[in-house]
C-alpha cells in the first residue's frame, strides 16, 4: 500500500527544484525580454534549441560544458533574430515568435535524424553530471536539495541574484526599465534605445537556452524531439505570476516543479490513469492564470518604437 | 560674443509640406526667446532639429559662433542644449531621482548606481533654482507641474545652458505657470538662454526678451516683446483678424436633458476622482466644464457614458434614469460622446470612413436588416450623404481613417455624432489638437447643434474656447463641482482662480 | 487581377524565400534541393493517391487556419486550435458511435454539430478567461490543447477504448453518421466541402455581419469599440466560441470522414499548421484555403520524399516555420525587394546571354572545325 510518505518526502522537494531550474531560467529570460517591451512567446522555441544544441556541441567535443556554451550561443542567436523581426523590421511580436517555435521543432528533429539517424532521439553524449558542495551536503535536509545535484542549478540561482542585481542596482538595468516602459523618454535621454532592446532579447534567448540545455544535459545526457513539453510556456506564465521580478520568477517556477515533480510521483503510484495525472501542471498553470492574472500589470506596453 | 544659438537658412520638408523655409532664428546668452506661432507652423520641427531629433535639409547651426552638427540628442546635450517637450518624456515607475539621471547615472564600485549622490545633486540643483522635489518620490504620483519641473531639472543636470521649452503652459493652472515664468527668469539671471514656443500671445508678451513669429514654416519676423501687441502679434502668426468670439445669440434654454446629482467616482487607482459632482444641461444650451486637466474631467465624461460605474449619486437623461446602465444602451436612448482622444476613442484607424461613420449604431437600424445582417448599401448611402453634408475632404468613402488629417478626423466624428440628432453631445477637449480653421468649424457646429435645440455639455481645459461657446459655465476642481456661473456674468481670472481653488468671496 | 498580385505579394515572395533558404538547409545536409522539391511535387500531385491525400491534409488544416484567423480578427491568439480539434473530434465521436437507430440526415449533422458544440466550449474557457479575467490567451490556449490530448487519451484507452484493447481507438462510428468518400480509392471526404463552405461563410460573418463588424473593431481598437458602447468583453467570447467551433468541426470532420472513429493521436499537429497557414494564407479565408492546400501538397508529397531521397520529413516543419517568419515582419520583404532592385536586372541580363550562348557555341564548333 503506498503511504503518503513515499510521495512527500524530501525527495520531492529536491526533484521540485530541479524540475523548477529550466522553467526559471526561461522566465529569467522572459523578464529580460518583457521589460524592454517585447513579448517573446519563442521561449519554447529557444529553450529547444538550447537542448538540442547542447547536445550536437557535446557530442562533437566530448566536453558537456562546451556544449553548455554551444547551447547559449544558439539561444543568443534566436534571440537576435527575433530582435530582428520584432525590432528592425517592426514584426508582429507573436507572430515571429511562434514562428521560431515551429522553426525550432522542426530543424532539431531534422538534424537530429541527419546526424544520429533517429528523429526520436539522439545518441547518449557526456552529460553534466552532478557536484556536491562539501558543508552544504551534508546538512542534514536542506543538504538533500541543495547540496548535491547538476551545476546548472546553482547556476540558475546564482542568476536569479544577479538578474535582480542588474535590473534594479546598475545604470544598464535602470536603462532597460525605462526602455521598456517609455522608449521616448530613454531615446530623449540619449540612450541607444534598439541597442538595449537587442542586447536584452539576446540575453533572453540565451536564458532560454540554458533552460533547454539543462533538460538534454542537466537531468539526462540526450536529446528527444519535443522534450520541452510546453515548459517556455508555462515559463511565461511563471513570469506572469511573479510579477515580471527575479525572485518572483523563482517562487512561481518553484510552484509549477512542484506540480510537475508530485505529478510524476502520482504516476509512479498508480493512484489515477497516467494521462489524468500528465495533465495536472498544465490545468494548474491556467488555474493560477486565471486566479492571479488580476494583480499584475505587465511593466511595458509592447508596442515597438519608431524614432520619427 | 553673446550669441548662444544661431540658426541659419534652415529648411526641412516632410512628403507634402515644407516644415521649415529658409528659418533664421539667434537668441543671446542670457535671453528668453519666444518661438510664436500657430499650429503646424514649424515652431516644434525647428527645435526638434536644434535638438538632434530631425535632421535639416538645408542651413547651419552656431553654437557659440562655432558651426556644429547636431546628429542626435546626445550629441544636443552635449552642446549644452536641453529640451521639455509638451509630452513628458518621464518614465512613470521610476523616482524623481532616476528620471533625472537616466542615461548618465553616476556610479560606485564600478557597476553599481550610486544613489546617494545622485539624491544629493539634486537638492543643489534644484535649490539654485526654486525647484524643489523629492528626488524619492515616484513620477506617476506627481501632479503635471511637478513633473514639468522634473523635466527641467533634467535637462540642467545634464549642463544645459540652451534649454527649450515645447508648450510648457498648456497644463498648467495660472498659479503654475506665474511659477514657471519665475523660474525661466532666475535661469535667465545665471546666463542660461530659454526658447520659450507657444501659441499663447499674453504670455509670450509677459515674460519674453524677444519673439520670432512663425507662419507655415516661414519667419514672419522678429520684434522686441517691449515693442508690440498681441493684437500685432496675432496678426503676424495668422495672417488676419482672428474673431475671438462667434456669433452667439441668446436662446432661451428649454428643458432639462441631463442631470447628475452627488456623483462620487474612483479612478483607477482606486482613489477618489469625483467627490460631489451635480449639474443640470437643457434643450438648447451650451454648459461648459471648466477645469485644469487632471481634476476629474476624464472621470466625468467616462460615468456619463457608461465606461466607470458610480460609487454614489444619480444620472438621469431626458428624465430617465442611467446611472447604471452600459454604453450600448446609452447611445440607444440618445447620449452622444466627442471623445478627448479621437484617435483611440472616437474612430477606429484602421476602419474605412464609411465603417467609421456607423461605428457604435452598426446594431440599429438602417444598418441592421432583420437578423444581424449588415446592410452595408445602405451603409454607402449614409456615407455618401454625409461626405457631403460635412465636407469631409477624403478621396473616398473607403479610406482609412488613419489617411486623414486631424481636423478631417473630427469632421468623421462630428457627423457621425450629430447627424442622429441626439437628445445630449458631450464634447471633451474638441479641438485639440486642431489648426484654426478645423477649430473654428467644430465651433460653427456646436452652436448649430444648440440651437437646433441639442443640449450640449463641452469640456475643454482652454478657457477662451469655454468662453467662446458656453451659456453657463461649470468649473471643476478637485472632483466638485465649485461653481456654476453664467458666461456673461463671469470672465477668465475669476475662473482662473476657480479652477485652481481659489474663491471670489 | 494585378491588384491581387499586388495584395498576395508579401506572402507569394515569403513563401519563395522559405523555399530558398529551406533549399540551403538541404544542401548543407548533403541532399539536391531540386530532387528533393520535385520529389514532393511528384508525390503530391503525380497520381490519383497523391491528390487525394493532398487535399485530404489539407482540409482539417483549412477549418485549424479559419480558426485562428476568426480570432486573429478579434485582435487573440488562438493558438489552441489543437486542443479544440480533438475535443471536436471527440465529441463527434462519441455521438456516431451512439445513436445507431437515427437517418443519416439526422445522425451526421448532429455528429457534425456536436463536433463544433465541443470545440466550441474548448475555445470558450480561454475566451472567458480572456475576456473577464484578463488570462493571456495564448498561454491557456496553448496549455488546454496539452489537457485536451491528455483528456482525449485517456478517455480512449480507458473507458472508450474498442475491445479486445490492444490499439488506443474508439468502436467505428455507425454508418448514419459518417461522411462520403468523394474520390476513392483515396480517403478525401466530403469534409472538405464543408471546409470550403466554412472559408465562404466566415467571410460573410466578417464582412456582412453586425457582430462580424463588432469582432472586427474589437480587434482594430478595444477602446474605440468600447467607447462606442461595444460590449467587447461578450465579442471576445463569441470570437473564441466561433474559433473553437471551426476547429472543433475540423476535427468532427477527421474524424467522421476519414477514420470513421476516434484514434488516439489522429492529428499530426493540424491545429498548429492552420496557424502558418492562416498567416501565409494572408489572414484571408479564402487564401487560406489555397495556402492549406499547400501545406497539405508539401505533407503528403513529403512523405513520398523521404521514401524517394531519404529527407526527413520534418524539412515541412521547417519550411513552414521559415514561412511565418518572413510573413511576419512585412517589412523585411519591403527591405529585402529593395536590395534585390538589382536582382531582376541581373537576372534579365544573365537569361539573355544565356540565350546567345547557343549561337556562340555553334560558332565555336564552326570554327574549329573548318
Amino acid at each position: 500500500m503506498i503511504s503518503i510518505i513515499d510521495i512527500i518526502n524530501v525527495g520531492l522537494f529536491a526533484a521540485t527544484l530541479r524540475m523548477a531550474t529550466p522553467l526559471v531560467f526561461a522566465a529569467l529570460g522572459g523578464i529580460f525580454s518583457e521589460r524592454v517591451g517585447v513579448v517573446n512567446i519563442a521561449l519554447e522555441g529557444m529553450m529547444l534549441t538550447g537542448a538540442f544544441t547542447g547536445v550536437l556541441a557535446s557530442f562533437y567535443t566530448g566536453n558537456a560544458w562546451l556544449g553548455v556554451l554551444g547551447a547559449v550561443l544558439a539561444g543568443g542567436l534566436l534571440g537576435l533574430l527575433h530582435a530582428l523581426l520584432t525590432v528592425k523590421f517592426v514584426g508582429n511580436q507573436i507572430v515571429s515568435g511562434t514562428g521560431i517555435n515551429i522553426l525550432a521543432v522542426g530543424i532539431t528533429a531534422y538534424l537530429s535524424q541527419v546526424i544520429w539517424g533517429s528523429r526520436g532521439a539522439s545518441q547518449s553524449v557526456n552529460g553534466l553530471g552532478t557536484i556536491s558542495i562539501p558543508l552544504l551536503k551534508d546538512i542534514p535536509i536542506l543538504g538533500e536539495i541543495l547540496g548535491s545535484t547538476t551545476p546548472l542549478v546553482y547556476i540558475m540561482l546564482i542568476l536569479v541574484v544577479l538578474t535582480y542585481v542588474v535590473l534594479f542596482r546598475t545604470p544598464m538595468g535602470l536603462r532597460i526599465r525605462a526602455v521598456g516602459e517609455h522608449p521616448a523618454a530613454a531615446d530623449t535621454a540619449g540612450i541607444n534605445v534598439y541597442r538595449i532592446k537587442y542586447l536584452c532579447l539576446m540575453i533572453s534567448g540565451m536564458l532560454a537556452a540554458l533552460g533547454g540545455a539543462f533538460l538534454s544535459l542537466g537531468q539526462l545526457n540526450f536529446f528527444v524531439s519535443s522534450m520541452t513539453g510546453g515548459r517556455g510556456f508555462i515559463a511565461l506564465a511563471a513570469m506572469i505570476l511573479g510579477g515580471w521580478m527575479p525572485f518572483g520568477a523563482l517562487g512561481a517556477g518553484l510552484l509549477f516543479g512542484f506540480t510537475d515533480a508530485l505529478q510524476m510521483r502520482l504516476q509512479g503510484a498508480g493512484l489515477l490513469a497516467p494521462q489524468i495525472i500528465q495533465a495536472i501542471p498544465y490545468v494548474v498553470t491556467v488555474v493560477v492564470l486565471a486566479g492571479f492574472v488580476r494583480k499584475r500589470t505587465p511593466p511595458s506596453d509592447y508596442k515597438p518604437y519608431e524614432k520619427e | 560674443m553673446n550669441t548662444a544659438v544661431r540658426m541659419v537658412n534652415i529648411t526641412k520638408t516632410f512628403p507634402g509640406t515644407v516644415a521649415n523655409d529658409r528659418v533664421n532664428l539667434e537668441v543671446q546668452k542670457g535671453e528668453i526667446h519666444g518661438l510664436l506661432g500657430e499650429n503646424g507652423a514649424g515652431k516644434t520641427v525647428l527645435m526638434n532639429i536644434l535638438y538632434g531629433l530631425y535632421k535639416p535639409d538645408e542651413g547651419q547651426i552656431f553654437i557659440n559662433d562655432i558651426e556644429t552638427r547636431i546628429d542626435s540628442s546626445a550629441a544636443a546635450i552635449k552642446y549644452g542644449i536641453g529640451m521639455v517637450h509638451q509630452h513628458f518624456m518621464l518614465v512613470p515607475s521610476l523616482t524623481i531621482a532616476e528620471n533625472i539621471v537616466l542615461g548618465r547615472e553616476p556610479t560606485k564600485d564600478i557597476v553599481l548606481l550610486d544613489m546617494a549622490k545622485i539624491v544629493k545633486t539634486i537638492e543643489d540643483t534644484s535649490r539654485g533654482y526654486g525647484l524643489e522635489v523629492d528626488p524619492e518620490a515616484l513620477v506617476r504620483d506627481l501632479p503635471v507641474g511637478l513633473q514639468q519641473r522634473v523635466e527641467i531639472l533634467k535637462a540642467l543636470y545634464r549642463g544645459a545652458q540652451i534649454l527649450i521649452l515645447d508648450e510648457p503652459t498648456s497644463v498648467l493652472t495660472p498659479q503654475e505657470v506665474d511659477s514657471l515664468f519665475k523660474a525661466m527668469r532666475a535661469l535667465e539671471q545665471q546666463g542660461k538662454s530659454v526658447i520659450f514656443i507657444t501659441h499663447k500671445l499674453k504670455e509670450v508678451c509677459a515674460v519674453c526678451d524677444k519673439i520670432t513669429v512663425l507662419k507655415k514654416g516661414k519667419v514672419v519676423g522678429t520684434v522686441e516683446a517691449t515693442q508690440t501687441t498681441p493684437q500685432e502679434l496675432a496678426a503676424m502668426m495668422v495672417g488676419r483678424e482672428i474673431s475671438s468670439t462667434c456669433e452667439k445669440g441668446s436662446l432661451q434654454p428649454g428643458k432639462t436633458v441631463l442631470r447628475v446629482e452627488g456623483i462620487q467616482t474612483l479612478n483607477d487607482r482606486k482613489l477618489l476622482a469625483l467627490k460631489d459632482v451635480a449639474f443640470e444641461v437643457h434643450e438648447s444650451e451650451i454648459l461648459g466644464i471648466a477645469g485644469v486637466e487632471g481634476n476629474g474631467q476624464t472621470e466625468l465624461v467616462d460615468v456619463l457614458i457608461g465606461l466607470r460605474e458610480v460609487t454614489k449619486g444619480k444620472i438621469s437623461l431626458d428624465g430617465k434614469p442611467i446611472t447604471n446602465i452600459s454604453p450600448h444602451e446609452r447611445i440607444g436612448m440618445g447620449l452622444s460622446n466627442v471623445p478627448e482622444d479621437r484617435q483611440k476613442n472616437g474612430l477606429i484607424l484602421d476602419f474605412s470612413v464609411l465603417e467609421n461613420l456607423i461605428l457604435g449604431y452598426q446594431d440599429k437600424p438602417p444598418f441592421e436588416t432583420g437578423w444581424i445582417r449588415l446592410n452595408l448599401k445602405r451603409a454607402s448611402t449614409f456615407a455618401d450623404e454625409l461626405i457631403e453634408e460635412y465636407s469631409i475632404k477624403t478621396p473616398s468613402k473607403n479610406t482609412l481613417a488613419r489617411h486623414l488629417s486631424g481636423g478631417t478626423q473630427q469632421r468623421v466624428v462630428l457627423a457621425r455624432e450629430f447627424s442622429r440628432k441626439p437628445k445630449l453631445i458631450i464634447a471633451s477637449q474638441p479641438t485639440r489638437g486642431l489648426d484654426i480653421g478645423a477649430t473654428e468649424y467644430v465651433h460653427k457646429k456646436l452652436v448649430e447643434m444648440r440651437d437646433q435645440g441639442g443640449a450640449i455639455l463641452l469640456i475643454s481645459a482652454d478657457l477662451d474656447e469655454i468662453l467662446t461657446l458656453s451659456d453657463r459655465i461649470a468649473v471643476l476642481y478637485e472632483g466638485k463641482i465649485v461653481a456654476i456661473k453664467e458666461c456673461s456674468k463671469t470672465n477668465e481670472f475669476e475662473l482662473g482662480l476657480l479652477m485652481t481653488g481659489g474663491n471670489n468671496e | 487581377m494585378v491588384t491581387l498580385l499586388r495584395a498576395t505579394l508579401p506572402q507569394i515572395v515569403a513563401i519563395v524565400l522559405a523555399f530558398l533558404v529551406g533549399a540551403i538547409v538541404l544542401l548543407a545536409t548533403g541532399y539536391s534541393p531540386i530532387n528533393a522539391y520535385l520529389a514532393v511535387i511528384k508525390g503530391a500531385f503525380g497520381d490519383i493517391y497523391g491528390i487525394g491525400q493532398t487535399f485530404t491534409q489539407a482540409t482539417p488544416i483549412i477549418f485549424t487556419a479559419l480558426a485562428f484567423i476568426f480570432a486573429f480578427k478579434c485582435g487573440l491568439f488562438n493558438i489552441g486550435a489543437e486542443g479544440q480539434l480533438l475535443i471536436g473530434g471527440f465529441t463527434a465521436a462519441l455521438v456516431g458511435i451512439s445513436f445507431g437507430d437515427l437517418p443519416v440526415y439526422i445522425h451526421l449533422p448532429l455528429a457534425l454539430l456536436a463536433g463544433a458544440a465541443g470545440g466550441a466550449l474548448w475555445g470558450f474557457i480561454p475566451g472567458i478567461l480572456k475576456a473577464r479575467l484578463g488570462a493571456h490567451e495564448v498561454i491557456t490556449s496553448m496549455m488546454l490543447s496539452y489537457v485536451a490530448l491528455y483528456i482525449t487519451s485517456y478517455m480512449v484507452n480507458y473507458p472508450f477504448i474498442a475491445p479486445p484493447g490492444w490499439v488506443a481507438q474508439t468502436v467505428p462510428v455507425t454508418p448514419s453518421a459518417e461522411l462520403p468518400r468523394i474520390l476513392p480509392p483515396t480517403q478525401l471526404s466530403a469534409s472538405i466541402f464543408i471546409a470550403i463552405g466554412m472559408a465562404v461563410m466566415t467571410t460573410l460573418i466578417l464582412d456582412k455581419t453586425v457582430l462580424g463588424y463588432e469582432v472586427r473593431a474589437v480587434g482594430l481598437s478595444t477602446s474605440a469599440a468600447k467607447s462606442n458602447g461595444i460590449n467587447v468583453k461578450n465579442t471576445v467570447v463569441f470570437a473564441f466560441v466561433m474559433s473553437g467551433a471551426l476547429a472543433g468541426l475540423g476535427g468532427a470532420g477527421e474524424i467522421l470522414g476519414v477514420h470513421h472513429r476516434f484514434i488516439n493521436g489522429f492529428s499530426p499537429g493540424y491545429g498548429f499548421d492552420g496557424l502558418a497557414v492562416g498567416l501565409i494564407g494572408g489572414l484571408n479565408p479564402i487564401g487560406s484555403v489555397l495556402a492549406a492546400i499547400l501545406i497539405g501538397a508539401l505533407r503528403a508529397g513529403g512523405m513520398t520524399m523521404n521514401t524517394v531521397t531519404g529527407v526527413p520529413i520534418d524539412i515541412v516543419s521547417v519550411l513552414q516555420g521559415l514561412v511565418v517568419l518572413f510573413v511576419a515582419a512585412p517589412r523585411l520583404i519591403s527591405y529585402l525587394s529593395r536590395k534585390g532592385l538589382a536582382t531582376p536586372r541581373l537576372v534579365k541580363s544573365a537569361l539573355a546571354k544565356a540565350r546567345t550562348l547557343p549561337t556562340e557555341i555553334k560558332r565555336i564548333f564552326r570554327r574549329g572545325g573548318s
